[in-house]
């Protein structure tokens, strides 16, 4: 049936049922990349007038702009692809959302059902390929289900644990015709969220931060996807709890809060690693206790009780036994907890503690060698401090790549709100930075948004620049150009006898050049003093900008928990 | 029985990839899955799984919750420590020479198996019932020669008394 005849009847086309949910959903931007079985979708995107396409230059990028487009908002962020190596290439993107519960929707295209498993051109599984890195995936067998699908999967992305759904559209699906209205609920009866906490586990929760000596908080990603970042500072400030935060939360509680003892982990301060450890009660919220937290779990915080607040009930008890889980959603149960402390009156007495830490963080400063100790170097831990306090801290979003930039930004770069501070924390994906740096960049025009990326992971999705030129992406990159791959390196030093196989980069481009070719502003800076004025006028300049920053390749990230380790057994530049 | 056994029956959406994504789901994870069978339940919409797992207690936990996390899971019922009916029906083809025929057949009807294929030298038996006793039967035909053993996998429910 011919397009016009179909409108003429009422009825539209499955592609632009596809359209008209995604205008249903409300979303104002797709990341994507067209393609054969994907042209029909592209055709009636051609037709929306609330739909903004910005063409990314793979799909791995689309993918990661989406995603760095929802953790800055909060919203769902959607990619649309071709069918074949368009869809394989959204892998990694969608694994890495995945790891982080990041609420995308990716729509891939897919060869016509007649040919399915016939390995037609460009036909791929792709619901098959992404089975274990969604939170659901949808094969389209109908248009008739076009909108309900769509219900189905912003619902599902965006509640409960969010996470990626994939839908994946048919070609002759797309042709059909169909009449359309868009459901207003979606119900499914085999997923049904627990956002409330179970009453008398709060309770219980209560009485034991009541009688606790040396509480902490440990603040995970969840708090961001909840919007509990405010319940967690009354909690913190009203009862007088210490908090740390794993990489996902940072920007969960203020950098400038005094109870905020910051980052834990693998390269977390000592200070906030030995709270954790020497905890008398853990309140842990939205946090998993994953291996890059605890180190060895067997000597993790051995003396702690752990009060578990998770959304996904399959997080408490998989690494760490709790003594009280809550089943919940980390706004719902901080208030539920909240109104039982309050009721109860008796605040825990935690002078001593937090006087104790206090003092840790006096001896075991995260910036343990100053500039003092590499004269005429830049040392990427006082260059990123340096940016930290140039930075509008209301109005700044810093993305990063993966590895050592990641670690020092973490470290040194204060956040004083939720979702401004992009990373990939599970997966550990080299490349998500720059997408994801222009995905929030599309969102939020008017933040200055800084990406923190090193020269191996730049080069990961390198054609991204041009999206970013194309959509006037106001993104800043400094590149900690260590003309290596860092972190490896670092490990081969501390732990492979200084074998660096593979490490090395050598040959990289000039990232100024490569820069102003895709029409970039750029600049190199290798001189510790030319460094605050290159931000200065990184900071002021119009659209995407380059520093190319020359730090020396043998800078480490300290302190470390090697693998395995209790997070006792930090190493540090300065021993202990 | 064996104390890390567990039997497991999970109602979900009777669509495709609904057990792939069990399946993969419990592989993934890296637990091992001794029995398996889906079929059709009462409402065309839904299939059960009975899928009898033999994990630890804390792996176990973790498989519970991982299944029940997935989109396509309506419910999932631990048998285990419940109050069961568990069946498997097992097919042997058996070594069978005319002159031992009446000897097989007179071992099947012992169990009350039945007789459900005769060749010139061997006969295709019918079993159902528990474990132990189906372990009964492969060892008394074992006598024989067993050509081919076929099986279902487990299928369990729960008595009467534990409907919900």
């Amino acid at each position: 049936m011919a397009k016009g005849e179909a409108k003429r009847q009422g009825k539209i086309t499955g592609a632009q049922a596809v359209i008209a949910s995604l205008e249903a959903e409300g979303v104002e931007v797709v990341f994507g990349y067209p393609g054969g079985q994907a042209i029909q979708m592209y055709d009636a995107l051609y037709d929306s007038k609330q739909l903004r396409h910005v063409l990314a230059r793979h799909e791995q990028g689309a993918v990661h702009e989406a995603d760095g487009y929802a953790r800055a908002t909060g919203r769902v962020g959607v990619a649309l692809v071709t069918s074949g190596p368009g869809a394989t290439n959204t892998v990694t993107g969608i694994a890495t959302a995945y790891m982080d519960s990041v609420p995308i929707v990716v729509v891939t295209g897919q060869v016509p059902r007649s040919v399915i498993g016939t390995d037609s051109f460009q036909e791929s599984d792709i619901v098959g390929i992404t089975m274990p890195v969604v939170k659901h995936s949808f094969l389209v067998k109908s248009a008739a289900d076009i909108a309900r699908t769509f219900k189905e999967a912003f619902h599902i992305a965006s509640t409960g644990r969010p996470g990626p759904v994939l839908i994946d559209v048919p070609s002759d699906i797309a042709a059909q015709t169909v009449s359309f209205s868009y459901p207003e609920t979606a119900n499914i009866p085999s997923y049904r969220p627990t956002y409330k906490g179970n009453a008398r586990q709060v309770k219980a929760a209560a009485k034991l931060v009541s009688q606790a000596a040396k509480p902490v908080l440990y603040v995970g990603g969840g708090v961001i996807a909840s919007g509990a970042s405010d319940l967690v500072c009354r909690l913190a400030r009203e009862y007088r709890i210490p908090v740390v935060t794993t990489l996902m939360a940072k920007g969960a509680v203020p950098a400038s809060e005094p109870l905020n003892y910051g980052p834990i982990g693998m390269h977390g301060s000592k200070y906030g690693n030995r709270a954790l450890n020497r905890s008398d009660v853990i309140i842990a919220v939205g946090a998993r206790f994953s291996d890059r937290v605890t180190g060895n779990p067997e000597k993790f915080a051995p003396h702690a009780a752990v009060i578990h607040i998770d959304i996904d009930p399959a997080e408490i008890g998989k690494v760490r036994a709790a003594q009280v889980p809550i089943v919940g959603d980390a706004s719902t149960v901080l208030a539920s907890l909240l109104d039982e402390l309050d009721a109860k009156g008796v605040k825990p007495d935690t002078q001593a503690w937090i006087a104790q830490l206090d003092e840790w963080r006096e001896e075991f400063p995260i910036l343990e060698k100053g500039a003092d100790a590499y004269p005429g170097l830049i040392v990427p831990e006082v260059a990123l401090a340096a940016l930290s306090g140039m930075l509008d801290p209301h109005g700044s979003i810093v993305v990063t790549e993966v590895g050592q930039n990641q670690m020092w930004a973490a470290q040194f770069i204060d956040r004083e709100e939720p979702r401004t501070f992009l990373t990939s924390g599970g997966l550990g994906t080299m490349g998500y930075g720059l997408p994801a740096a222009i995905g929030a960049a599309i969102a939020l025009p008017d933040k200055q948004v800084v990406l923190v990326a090193g020269d191996g992971s730049l080069q990961m999705n390198s054609q991204e620049m041009a999206t970013a030129a194309v959509y006037g992406a106001n993104v800043k990159v400094v590149v900690l150009d260590n003309r290596a791959l860092g972190m490896v390196h670092q490990w081969q030093r501390l732990f492979y006898e200084g074998r660096y196989s593979a490490t090395e980069l050598a040959d990289n481009p000039d990232f100024v050049k490569l820069a102003e070719a895709y029409s970039w502003q750029a600049e190199r800076v290798d001189a510790p003093e030319q460094v605050e004025a290159a931000f200065t006028r990184m900071l002021a300049a119009e659209g995407p900008y380059l520093i190319d920053m020359r730090i020396d390749r043998d800078q480490s990230v300290f302190p470390m928990v090697p693998t395995g380790a209790s997070l006792a057994e930090a190493i540090g530049a300065v021993g202990v | 029985m064996n104390e890390n056994k567990h039997v497991l029956s999970v109602l979900v959406e009777n669509k495709s990839g609904v057990l792939s994504r069990v399946i993969g789901l419990i592989s993934r994870r890296g637990f091992n899955i001794d029995s398996l069978s889906v079929g059709p339940t009462e409402d065309p919409s839904r299939s059960r799984i009975t899928i009898i797992v033999d994990a630890d207690t804390e792996a176990y936990e973790q498989i519970v919750k991982q299944l029940n996390k997935l989109v396509c899971v309506y419910k999932l019922q631990d048998l285990t420590n419940d109050a069961y009916i568990e069946r498997e029906l097992v097919l042997f083809k058996v070594n069978a020479p005319a002159e031992r025929r009446s000897e097989v057949i007179e071992v099947a009807n012992l169990f009350r198996a039945s007789i459900v294929d005769v060749g010139a030298s061997s006969l295709t038996i019918e079993a159902t019932g528990s474990q132990s006793k189906l372990e009964g039967l492969e060892e008394l035909l074992g006598a024989y020669g067993i050509k081919e053993i076929t099986r279902t996998g487990k299928i369990a429910i729960s008595r009467n008394s534990k409907e919900a």
